[in-house]
């Protein structure tokens, strides 16, 4: 069961894999993620589903390399069955004709935006992109979302390739060159999604924000997920992930996100110490 | 055999269970409870007077013929014991150790009105143990068995039954599902977690409840036919209405009250405030005690409080010791005598050193710079009238706030059912508590041909009372697919007016 159909390398530490799950596939909207465990002894964590196919009864997952189970996952090969994935889980977007919106996606952030993007889109808005990363390295699929675009802005922090920019910064000029746009969703790592929604509120346009916190069951049980928004408690995993931005606490937010910094470091450092003595250096 | 059997029974007192000793077991997460040598559990066997009209019978929420299994260990057949308890429980492990017998089958056995009952929880444990360190197969020789006895019980049909989805693999659904097998249905049982036993395997730790002997049960219930899907939410991978398309002719719902209860007092999302969901399922399902073996973490500062006087806080606090903390405090609003824990666990949670705080509330939790739990402002309490529960409501003595110096907060309030398995359910009626409206006696829903039992139904409460409902629900289910002319009618609530679908 949830065999890896498909493999694809989208830069050094990004990975895109096509999961054999029909029964998600089958249900799965824009917005909505998945809870993996990619071993037995494995976490269960939160990965967004960037496309599916319900003929197939396949999903695809991207993901960066960032830790014990990211790598673990990034070393599995097509054929290789995952322990369990477990969704489509979160409430999907609010898809409708909104007019004119934007979609930001920031470094794999850009994975969650794509099918948010694709379904306004279908729905008939005016869609304006923007996409941006670290460097070239950490960018892909521009040409997915130029296909679901009116409009698609790139950016790199450094300049690698196309406008040496901040996402902020072009977020920025469209707000002042456009009264009129409805709506824009920002979806990225936890800093960027706080200062595009301080972007965009001064000029008082609604902001939703894809929240990544920690989970454990994804289905509402435990809390993990909490978070404040509007000074409210919310559970990420059945409230969300979808909030308004300039609502949530994103200090607290990225405080929570720290809490197991040392065990993942370790848990990381562990693993990668086995890899390399079972690969013989 | 003796002759004077009659008096020498009276005179053997109740054998106690051999456990790990506190200050050993209070850093393992073995299990505490060893379970009986055999001569042990010969000697408590024996006590058994075999009642004409047994009491014990009545006292049990599955109605184990109690005196049937404890005849045979008295015969010394002890496969003949398995058969007789398999026959009405089919999780006899799992009921001989986290069951609450001291307010059941032992509360109304006859030897405990001069003295202490027959320990029957400890010799159901002991069977069932037995049994499955033999790898005994019991099914076929159930249907015998009760062909034996005359009983009115259930025989095996032939397939042929209908197709039936049993939500949730906890003790409800467990229950039920074994139930429906063994009347010849096809059944399928939908698991939201990747590992079967709901409760069982998130909530009870390791030391109270051991997960091989859930998992072993779980087996059990699969050799009698019963198809498991795991990772599988209803609500949202599957939807109630989904089933009913998909072709399934009847549903039980048995998911259980998982929604943790937060007190939303300041300071209650500080990094080390857990809900005890959160705590035992890191512990327990995701084996948090074996990181970095396992990959999920738990984090247990140095002192840590867990707020809440039921069997969960018990677990919490016991699991917070074996995870390495100095203190362990239980804070709690009401007395003693109001905690709804098992005696037996808040006993074994005092023997291993944890701290009570009774007649304590907690005000506000403080963080330091990084956020993390630093101190917890808590205020005594004071008995006052009895509230709708029929307890003393607590009453906070004003000024007399003090600081409590703890690094970790464990929320043990009570929990109440997810509503994630009302998505597209049409025609399934709520009460405002969240619970699903249910018939007592069948567990009828308000919509046709689903069914609903345990904590969903009750709110939180016993492994044993959720699998008396999956098993009444799963008798009602067969009558009903097997009788073309069964009407949907729910017995009238004597407070409430009958609901006809």
């Amino acid at each position: 069961m949830y065999e890896i159909l498909a493999k694809e390398e989208l830069g050094t530490i990004n990975k895109l894999m096509v999961i054999d799950a029909p029964l998600v596939a089958r249900k799965a909207q824009a917005g909505q993620f998945v809870i993996v465990r990619v071993v037995e002894e494995g976490e269960r964590i939160p990965l967004t589903i960037a496309d599916f196919d319900r003929e197939k009864g396949t999903i695809t997952l991207i993901f960066q390399v960032v830790g014990k189970s990211t790598m673990h996952l990034g070393l599995l090969e097509v054929g290789d069955e995952l322990a369990s994935v477990t969704g489509p889980l979160g409430r999907p977007t609010e898809i409708e004709n909104y007019g004119t919106v934007v979609c930001v996606g920031g470094g794999v952030g850009i994975a969650p935006v794509y099918p948010i993007a694709r379904a306004l889109k279908e729905a008939g808005n005016e869609v304006l992109s923007i996409i941006g990363a670290r460097t070239k390295d950490l960018l892909f699929w521009e040409d997915k979302m130029r296909s679901v675009s009116d409009e698609l802005i790139v950016c790199t922090d450094d300049g690698s390739c196309a406008r040496k920019a901040l996402v902020t910064e072009p977020l920025k000029e469209l707000c002042e060159a456009r009264k009129d746009i409805a709506c824009v969703w920002g979806i990225g790592p936890a800093i960027m999604m706080k200062f595009t929604s301080l972007t965009t509120k001064p000029f008082g346009v609604k902001t939703i924000v894809s929240l990544n916190s920690i989970m454990v069951d994804g289905t509402g049980m435990c809390g993990a997920c909490r978070v404040e928004v509007g000074g409210k408690t919310r559970f990420v995993c059945v409230d969300g992930p979808e909030f308004d931005g300039h609502e949530v606490d994103w200090d607290l937010l990225m405080a929570r996100q720290r809490i197991y910094l040392t065990e993942e470091k370790r848990a990381f450092d562990d693993f990668k110490l086995k890899c390399e003595c079972d690969s013989g250096l | 055999m003796a002759e004077a059997k009659k008096p020498k029974r009276e005179k053997i007192p109740r054998q106690e269970m051999p456990r790990q000793a506190p200050k050993v077991r209070r850093r393992n997460f073995n299990e505490v409870a060893l379970g009986y040598t055999p001569e042990l559990m010969m000697l408590e066997a024996k006590r058994c007077l075999q009642c004409k009209k047994p009491k014990c019978i009545e006292g049990c929420p599955v109605e184990v013929d109690i005196p049937a299994f404890i005849l045979k260990l008295q015969e010394g057949d002890l496969a003949g014991a398995a058969v007789a308890l398999y026959a009405d429980n089919n999780l006899p492990a799992i009921c001989g150790r986290v069951c609450p017998q001291e307010t059941q089958c032992e509360a109304v056995c006859v030897l405990g009105k001069k003295g202490e009952p027959v320990a029957i929880g400890r010799l159901e444990r002991y069977v069932a143990d037995w049994k499955m360190s033999q790898g005994m197969e019991v099914p076929d020789y159930v249907a015998d068995w009760r062909i034996s006895q005359g009983t009115e019980a259930p025989e095996m049909r032939p397939p042929g039954g209908k197709r039936v989805a049993v939500v949730g693999s906890g003790p409800a659904g467990l229950t039920c599902a074994a139930d429906l097998a063994r009347y010849g249905h096809q059944v399928t049982m939908l698991e939201a977690l990747h590992a079967p036993g709901g409760v069982l395997i998130y909530g009870i730790p390791e030391f109270r409840l051991p997960k091989a002997t859930v998992h072993a049960e779980v087996e059990y219930v699969k050799s009698l036919g019963v198809e498991l899907i795991l990772n599988c939410v209803i609500g949202k991978t599957l939807t109630l209405d989904d089933l009913f398309n998909d072709g399934y002719e009847a549903v039980f719902l048995g998911t259980g009250a998982g929604l943790p209860m937060f007190m939303n007092i300041p300071g209650e999302n500080y990094n080390g405030v857990y809900s005890a969901n959160e705590f035992l399922t890191r512990v327990n399902l995701m084996k948090g005690y074996l990181f970095p073996e396992w990959d999920t973490p738990v984090r247990i500062g140095r002192r840590v409080a867990v707020v809440g006087g039921g069997n969960v806080a018990m677990d919490a606090a016991r699991c917070s010791l074996r995870l390495g903390a100095d203190e362990v405090f239980i804070v709690y609003r009401r007395s003693r005598e109001e905690m709804p824990a098992r005696a037996e666990e808040a006993e074994n949670a005092e023997e291993e050193g944890i701290i009570f705080h009774l007649l304590t509330n907690p005000v506000e939790i403080y963080g330091d710079d990084n956020g993390r739990v630093r101190s917890m402002k808590c205020i005594q309490m004071e008995l006052g009238e009895p509230d709708a529960s029929g307890r003393r409501r607590p009453i906070p003595i004003e000024g007399s706030e003090f600081d409590m110096d703890v690094d970790t907060v464990i929320m043990a309030l009570g929990t109440r059912p997810n509503p994630m398995v009302f998505t597209d359910a049409g025609g399934l009626e709520r009460t405002r508590w969240g619970t699903v409206v249910a018939d007592e006696t069948t567990g009828r829903t308000t919509r046709e041909a689903v069914w609903a039992g345990g904590d969903i139904v009750t709110g939180a409460a016993t492994v044993i009372s959720a699998m008396g409902a999956g098993k009444a629900a799963a008798a009602d289910m067969d009558r009903y697919l097997r009788d073309e002319t069964a009407t949907w009618v729910l017995e009238p609530e004597p407070e409430e007016e009958a609901v006809q679908a």
